[in-house]
């Protein structure tokens, strides 16, 4: 396998040049973190895309607290990005870190106990300060009081070599210490071998207008580089092999982005024009931010005066023709309930995002959950089914963004997309899609009456229904001929006139439901992974658990347990053969960050037996706690087969 | 209509951009705007009148019948879409001027019209009012004012008068009502007037100028309501006497109440006293242009409880760049310079992105 790239001409500047012995190793997981100020994020992204180009396999989880700036120095402001990397394909952001770079002594205490013994402390110890260390409880520095013997511990002044490295620069201290997280990135970056130049190219983009901050940044990050050169501190360097991946072209993307560029897809796929009405919220804000950007794709969006306004803005632009998308997270979702049921009775399109996050109420905004699997099935008045498709990693959020739009425009019907937070912040290598082999999505609008009067003059009914799919025609203003009247209130069958009638009624709750059940004939059924064919536990997924739940499986199976998996990409409807494929099993084991809502719907609806194994603590699962469960769950079943 | 452009660079009439009804074909007919539904308000309900005059003076508009688009909410006069036969929506309570304002922004060749009442356009959906007004988008609002909750059968509403005894209210409501006007002038709309469902020939005046008029245009239509608030609006509707309590705006000159009374500058608020009686006092012009919406506060103000003076027609009249335009105008400058419509290609650059690498096996 060979890998060229436009970041890659320069990768060996520095690795070709060092002095110091390098080894091998398959993977590493790296956490930045530090104050909400020090600029983990932008460390994290760097580095993620600096190792994104050499060709490993990554997965990232970004952790930051919702205040934009909780007071300095203390535990709530800490904010991290973690990341996995790999020579071979990585299904999570890594269960424990290997590395901890901690700014402060804040980052320190919040996340040690995650780092196992015997791995790596870079800690900068000029905030080591006593005054920090009181901030957070630390009676005396652990840096220096032998609790930290267990680690290998670098205590390295960051900011003062930052300060130095930059002593020429007419800069005041306060700019001049904002360079630390380049020097930090820098020295990383030398110890794990990763060329500089996409962060050197990043950086000349992002200061383009401020010279000096520019070159301050440039000086910081070869400062830390060379710092990594020099320092006896550090006696080898790793490198971490390509990982095999297909031939193509690749990107990295987090959940956002490929949201946001599965509807663009979507959109010119359709030949529709997109109109998205958003009121920000987090962390759904990134798709309205992308597709904001976008305008020359025929894309108008709406910041609208709340979530009510949002959805309606893009409802009543279905109606006018546009593929109409409103984006929100789990509080926004509960205000557009109404609007969404308004879109089941007035059967159009409409494309609804949730990025899940830790509820209920405010919950936890800037944490991930899976909560809101019964709102987006059930959250609406009167039997309003609606077409619920999820997003299993950063990446599955374009195809799942595309096929939602499928739904809608074939179906004529809302569909709501589930993502969370951990999915829409993470992210991941990506195979850039060729265009031409993206599905083709049809839109025809209705043109012509399509009935005629007893006295022979053609007439429109908006609720004739395509046998098929059970669709109405999608009739919008400007056709003449087809002038029609729709709202909430209950439409006789076919005419769509307002009708109080007890058996119309009782007939147009199960066309609507029958409509939603009709998807089912065109999502194909749920594929198993189950390698030995030998399985007795299956376990079942859906969302963003894809990673967690496989790498606990390549786990178990690695260990000599056999499991099957398979993951739903369809929350409703289910694929036909769900039932079956439950039914298959002794034991199905359904992990889910949420107190059990897909193992309520799946007794519920097939009658099976579900060990439900549930976490809702705001991060994904670890692979290490779901191969527990699943390695428990086959011993039960072999007993019982006994 | 003409479609001339103004100062900002927008299409300057409310119907620009709406394509005009066959010159070859019969001229429409009132008969054309009416559905083949059943109308079914309460006997002698104001919004038959409404709708008679709207039905009746949709043709003068000379546009296209599927390019007429009627968005109303939930109550009485929110049935209004059923019984024409345009396009129609009849959505949820409160939210109609959030999906016309989504219609109207994605087809700009549309005119687009909300109905409303009281209780959907002030109290469930008041948000979504003001944010229509505060964007001026380009639609026409009437909201019919009866000052009672009509379809849920008779509650006080955000624009009863204080005291008023509904059956949630038996011992009287008490807190202070909307005035629709003012509230709209403080969200600084472009076009905001008053008439009456019993004033035929001034609602349709008013209807013509709301619908020429290129942004947000709020109508307050009183309408009365025989069921649950008969009679809210007798004494400006007064054969004899209601005359006296009224002051037609006319555009340039005095306000008059009445045949006898005129409007003055009282402080920074306005009165209204005999004609004998103005001596040195500056007697108010009506300035229905002004760029300061002041003076049309002010003048909104006059109308309180005892109907003593209760201005009627427009009060502001405003040119300013309406939302959809300028949303329209940024999508399609951007598709003008990417060279018009996106191509394969470009969906495989945007794809792509900036930051890639290559792997051949």
């Amino acid at each position: 396998m060979r890998i060229s790239g436009i970041n890659l001409r320069s990768r060996n500047i520095g690795l070709d040049m060092s002095k110091k012995p390098s080894r091998r190793v398959d993977r590493v997981v790296i956490r930045f973190a530090g104050d909400s100020g020090d600029g983990m994020q932008l460390t994290g992204d760097r580095f993620t895309s600096q190792t994104a180009s050499l060709g490993n396999d990554i997965s990232t989880l970004p952790n930051f607290p919702a205040e934009i700036r909780a007071p300095q120095g203390t535990l709530p402001g800490v904010s991290s990005f973690q990341l996995n990397f790999a020579d071979h394909d990585v299904m999570t952001p890594g269960d424990a870190p290997d590395v901890l770079v901690a700014m402060n002594p804040a980052a320190l205490m919040a996340n040690i106990a995650d780092l196992p013994r015997g791995g790596t402390i870079i800690a900068n110890t000029d905030e080591f300060t006593k005054r920090n260390l009181a901030k957070v409880g630390y009676a005396a520095s652990p840096l220096d009081d032998g609790s930290l013997d267990s680690w290998h511990l670098h205590a390295l002044g960051l900011t003062s070599m930052t300060v130095a490295a930059l002593a020429d620069f007419g800069l005041s201290r306060k700019e001049k210490e904002r360079a630390k997280n380049m020097l930090a990135l820098g020295l990383l970056s030398w110890l794990y071998s990763r060329p500089l130049d996409s962060t050197e190219a990043f950086l000349r983009a992002k200061f383009a207008k401020k010279p000096e901050i520019l070159e301050a940044n440039l000086t910081a990050l070869r400062a830390g580089h060379a710092y990594g050169e020099t320092t006896e501190d550090f006696a080898v360097r790793f490198e971490v092999a390509p990982a095999p991946m297909k031939s193509g072209t690749y990107r990295t993307v987090t959940g956002s982005q490929a949201m946001a560029l599965g509807l663009v897809s979507a959109a010119h796929r359709s030949g529709l024009p997109l109109v998205l009405g958003s009121y920000p919220i987090t962390p759904a804000s990134d798709i309205l931010h992308t597709l904001s950007a976008l305008k020359h794709f025929n894309i108008t969006t709406m910041q609208a005066e709340d979530e009510i306004g949002a959805v309606g803005m893009a409802l009543g632009a279905a109606y006018g023709g546009a593929l109409g998308v409103t984006t929100t997270s789990g509080p926004g979702l509960a205000l557009k309930a109404e609007t969404i049921g308004l879109a089941v009775s007035t059967e159009l399109p409409l494309v609804v995002i949730d990025v899940q996050r830790g509820g209920p109420s405010t919950g936890l905004p800037t944490k991930t959950e899976q909560s809101d699997l019964l709102q987006a099935l059930y959250g609406r008045n009167g039997e309003s089914p609606v077409a619920v498709v999820a997003a299993k990693s950063p990446t599955d959020c374009f195809d799942a963004a595309m096929e939602a739009v499928r739904i809608a425009t074939t179906y004529r019907t809302p569909v709501i997309v589930l993502s969370d937070g951990y999915l829409a912040n993470g992210s991941e290598p990506w195979p850039v899609p060729n265009v031409e082999d993206l599905p083709q999505l049809e839109v025809e609008f209705a043109t012509q009456p399509n009935a005629t009067k007893d006295d022979g003059t053609p007439i429109f009914h908006p609720f004739l229904r395509d046998p098929e799919t059970l669709a109405r025609p999608w009739a919008i203003p400007g056709t003449a001929g087809l002038e029609h009247r729709i709202g909430g209130i209950e439409k006789a069958d076919v005419t769509g006139h307002i009708s109080y009638d007890p058996d119309n009624h009782d007939k147009m709750v199960r066309l609507r439901a029958a409509k939603i059940e009709k998807i089912a004939d065109t999502i194909g059924d749920l594929e198993v992974d189950d390698p030995s064919g030998e399985a007795s536990v299956l376990v079942l997924g859906w969302g963003s658990t894809y990673g967690p739940i496989s790498a606990a499986a390549r786990l178990v199976r690695a260990a000599g347990t056999q499991v099957a998996q398979a993951h739903l990409r369809h929350l409703n409807p289910f694929p036909g053969n769900l039932g079956e494929v439950l039914r298959h099993y002794d034991r199905v084991v359904v992990p889910e960050m949420n107190l059990g809502q897909l193992a309520l719907l799946l007794r519920g609806r097939y009658l099976v037996d579900i060990h439900s194994h549930t976490a809702v603590r705001g991060l994904p699962f670890t692979s290490l706690e779901l191969a527990e469960v699943l390695h428990k769950q086959a011993i039960i079943a072999q007993e019982l087969i006994r | 209509m003409n479609s001339t452009t103004t100062s900002f660079g927008m299409p300057a009439t409310g119907t620009s951009g709406v394509p005009p009804s066959d010159p070859d074909a019969q001229p429409q007919t009132k008969k054309d705007f009416t559905s083949d539904q059943e109308v079914r308000w309460c006997p002698g309900c104001g919004d038959y009148a409404v709708l008679a005059a709207v039905q009746g003076f949709l043709p003068d508009l000379g546009l296209r019948r599927e390019n007429i688009v009627f968005v109303s909410g939930i109550g009485c006069s929110s049935r209004f879409p059923y019984y024409l036969d345009t396009y129609g929506v009849h959505s949820i309570h409160g939210r109609a001027p959030a999906i016309a304002t989504g219609l109207a922004t994605a087809r700009g060749d549309l005119s687009v019209w909300v109905v409303t009442g009281d209780g959907d356009a002030l109290s469930i959906g008041g948000n979504h009012l003001i944010h229509a007004i505060r964007r001026n988008v380009n639609m026409t609002i009437l909201l019919f004012n009866n000052k009672i909750y009509g379809l849920t059968k008779g509650q006080y509403s955000p624009t009863s008068e204080m005291g008023t005894v509904t059956k949630s209210t038996p011992v009287g409501s008490v807190d202070r009502p909307f005035n629709p006007v003012s509230l709209a002038l403080g969200a600084e709309a472009t076009f905001v007037a008053r008439t009456m469902d019993s004033d035929r020939s001034h609602l349709i005046d008013v209807l013509s100028a709301a619908a020429a008029h290129r942004g947000t245009a709020l109508v307050e239509i009183y309408q009365n309501c025989p069921i649950f608030n008969d009679g809210a609006f007798q004494l400006i509707k007064d054969r004899d006497h209601g005359k006296a309590r009224l002051a037609y705006l006319r555009d340039g000159e005095p306000i008059r109440v009445g045949e006898d009374q005129v409007v003055v500058r009282d402080g920074s608020a306005m009165a209204v006293v005999p004609e004998s009686e103005v001596g040195d006092r500056h007697v108010v012009a009506h300035d229905v242009a002004a760029d300061d919406p002041t003076q049309a506060f002010a003048l909104s103000r006059l109308d309180d409880p005892t109907m003593a003076h209760v201005p009627m027609g427009i009060f502001r009249q405003v040119e300013r760049p309406t939302y959809d335009d300028q949303v329209r105008a940024q999508v399609d400058g951007a598709r003008a310079s990417a060279g018009g419509a996106t191509s394969d290609a470009d969906l495989q650059d945007l794809l792509i992105g900036k930051d890639t690498w290559t792997i051949q096996e």
